[in-house]
């Protein structure tokens, strides 16, 4: 991998919001907002993969929807190729869309129940204009290959399918118009850890094949260890710390971090693993805590981190995280 | 673990929603063979169909010829179910009048249908505002008693079969549109429609080609339900006065006709009567059981 330095930014996001508003009966009480998103910025290098970690309701998801602006981030830049995704108009977005494709969790929701594997790898092409109507069979058989299917898939429909045969589908639907980056959303999270460790690999392979950029988004640290060359951490609506795969997961600095790594279990019991349980449960994002998010359950807090919000600080060359107290742990 | 077990959840509740296509259909087709009630419905409104197209081939006399020599003679050989009050011959009428009456439901179906599809898709696809204003309207239609608001529509626009067709359309269209909106709220949320939308697909697109094609099953359902009920307000319209005239064979005007001689000569309303009942009979039990075939969650 090149330095941080000679890496060319694909995508920039400058602190993004994504505010929701929950429908509240009451007619005279202020509304309430689900801040599920709350101002993250992040950049990401042509070519790489960052992941996204965090427990569920971190706003992983989210920010992957926003940067697809499938939900309307409610502020904040997003730059790809130098254009601001959130100033575009409508018409213009449709044909940005080609260079950013999504691969989704469950793999038995994302394909159309009543179109064969064949119309939608079809209709990808021809709502992109990616490729001319008389070379799209061949570029069918050529996504199969890729993505590892045989060709009389084209005339199955998705039921015929198991999950990761599915998911592959995905993966070929998002090829078949030339994206530079793909966001994968729980990509793997709803398959069989042997069927996983296909798609991870497949996924690995493409990105050499076609340089491509990936944000990965999960919940599995595992996962995340193998996929990733950077690593992002999210709590509630918020970027704890970023860094290299291998600083974060060696000599992680954030305690939430900490927490999160000690819950990996390691398969082996003679080492004495210490494991770190957070007290209490994850605040309302309605309501998130002044100060440090973490601090209601952060074993480090002072006055100060109730107080005032940390800010990301780069503490390492790439690694950025955002505590008060790093040193003095 | 929390998110392992919403994702399994996920899973599970999309699998049901994504049930294999075609042995979707085979068995909906399996379940709707075996269920007896809904095979006799089936088997009425083919019947009911056939004769409304063969109906000038069974018809034994000219459903309009007036005969005052034979008025109110009661069923016999030569007049299965008898004549009327101006000696026509009621089988005969009747054969004819399965045209208009089930075609003024079939049509006032189609429109409702229409309409009812067209905004519940839209409600449902927009949300906010377009969905509140829409489906409020569709809750003013509603909250009319349907058959006043037939009245009132063919009270603007003048009695006609015509007319009775788009007043037992309109109140058919909020129904509609309720289905459909909830149908596409549940579809809407699904991964592949936000996989489209990220491809860069347009509304459109997405609302006809991946919505639609997955809503059908409770609309055709809604559909079957609501053609016995709108060739019941349609009979009950022009037994008003307000559908189809007097000469016409149409059921419900034959009813009425009849209304004034119930003593004297009853098999007059009797045969249309048991027409209606029996052909919305059998609608209602086929459209239940193909609910029970096509969606086993609607049941109750």
């Amino acid at each position: 991998m090149k330095s941080i330095a000679e890496r060319k930014v694909l995508l920039q996001v400058n602190n993004i919001k994504q505010h929701f508003t929950v429908k509240n009966d009451a007619l005279f009480k202020p509304k309430t907002v689900v801040k599920a998103v709350d101002g993250i910025s992040f950049e990401l290098y042509e070519g790489e993969t960052l992941s996204i970690v965090g427990e569920s309701g971190c706003g992983k998801s989210t920010t992957g929807r926003a940067i697809l602006r499938l939900d309307e981030p409610s502020a904040g830049e997003i730059y790809f190729g130098g254009e601001n995704l959130l100033t575009v108009k409508k018409k213009d977005m449709r044909k940005l869309r080609g260079d950013l494709q999504v691969i989704f969790q469950d793999p038995f929701a994302s394909l159309n129940p009543r179109q064969k594997v064949k119309q939608i790898l079809n209709e990808a092409m021809a709502t992109q204009k990616s490729v001319v109507k008389e070379k799209r069979p061949e570029r069918m058989k050529e996504l199969l290959e890729y993505v590892g299917l045989p060709l009389e898939s084209l005339e199955r429909y998705p039921h015929e399918f198991s999950g990761g045969q599915r998911q592959r589908i995905g993966i070929a639907r998002a090829l078949a118009v030339h994206p530079k980056l793909i966001i994968c959303d729980e990509a793997v999270s709803a398959l069989d850890v042997s069927i996983q460790a296909q798609i991870l690999n497949l996924l690995k392979q493409l990105q050499r094949q076609f340089n491509l950029t990936f944000l990965f988004i999960s919940h599995d640290l595992s996962v995340v260890r193998h996929v990733s060359d950077r690593v992002m951490v999210m709590y509630l609506g918020k970027i704890v710390e970023i860094a290299d795969k291998k600083s974060l997961f060696d000599k992680p600095m954030h305690p939430y971090t900490h927490a999160l790594l000690s819950s990996i279990p390691v398969p082996d019991p003679t080492i004495k693993h210490e494991r770190i349980i957070l007290k209490g449960d994850v605040p309302s994002p309605i309501n998130p805590p002044k100060g440090c998010r973490f601090h209601t359950r952060c074993p480090f807090a002072t006055d100060l981190c109730q107080e005032t919000e940390p800010e990301l600080r780069e503490l390492e060359k790439g690694h950025f995280v955002s505590c008060h107290m790093v040193e003095k742990i | 673990m929390s998110i392992e077990v919403k994702s399994e959840l996920n899973h599970s509740v999309s699998q049901v929603l994504n049930k294999p296509k075609e042995s979707q259909i085979k068995n909906a087709l399996a379940i709707l063979l075996s269920n007896k009630a809904a095979m006799i419905g089936a088997m009425i409104i083919i019947f009911y169909l056939l004769i409304a197209l063969f109906a000038p081939l069974l018809a034994p006399y000219d459903p309009y010829a007036i005969n005052l020599d034979n008025k109110f003679i009661p069923p016999s050989a030569d007049h299965w179910m008898g004549t009327d009050d101006k000696g026509r011959d009621i089988l005969s009428r009747l054969l004819y009048g399965s045209r208009l009456s089930m075609g003024v439901g079939f049509a006032a179906v189609a429109f409702g249908a229409l309409f009812g599809i067209m905004c519940g898709l839209i409600a449902g696809y927009y949300g906010k505002w377009v969905d509140s204003i829409i489906m409020r309207v569709m809750d003013i239609l509603l909250a009319f008693p349907g058959i006043l608001l037939a009245l009132a529509i063919i009270a603007a626009l003048g009695p006609s079969l015509i007319n009775v067709t788009i007043a037992v359309g309109a109140f058919s269209v909020p129904l509609f549109a309720r289905i459909v909106r909830g149908s596409t709220l549940e579809v809407k949320k699904l991964e592949y429609i936000d996989a489209v939308r990220s491809l860069g697909a347009n509304d459109f697109v997405i609302i006809f080609k991946h919505i639609l094609p997955n809503i059908l099953s409770p609309i055709i359902i809604q559909g079957t339900l609501r053609l016995a009920t709108a060739i019941l307000s349609a009979a009950g319209l022009s037994f008003l006065g307000l559908g189809a005239q007097p000469p016409s064979p149409e059921w419900g005007t034959m009813l009425s006709s009849g209304r004034d001689f119930l003593f004297s000569a009853p098999y007059i309303a009797l045969f249309p009567g048991l027409a209606i009942s029996i052909l919305v009979l059998g609608f209602n039990i086929f459209g239940d059981g193909l609910r029970d075939a096509l969606d086993p969650r609607m049941k109750n």
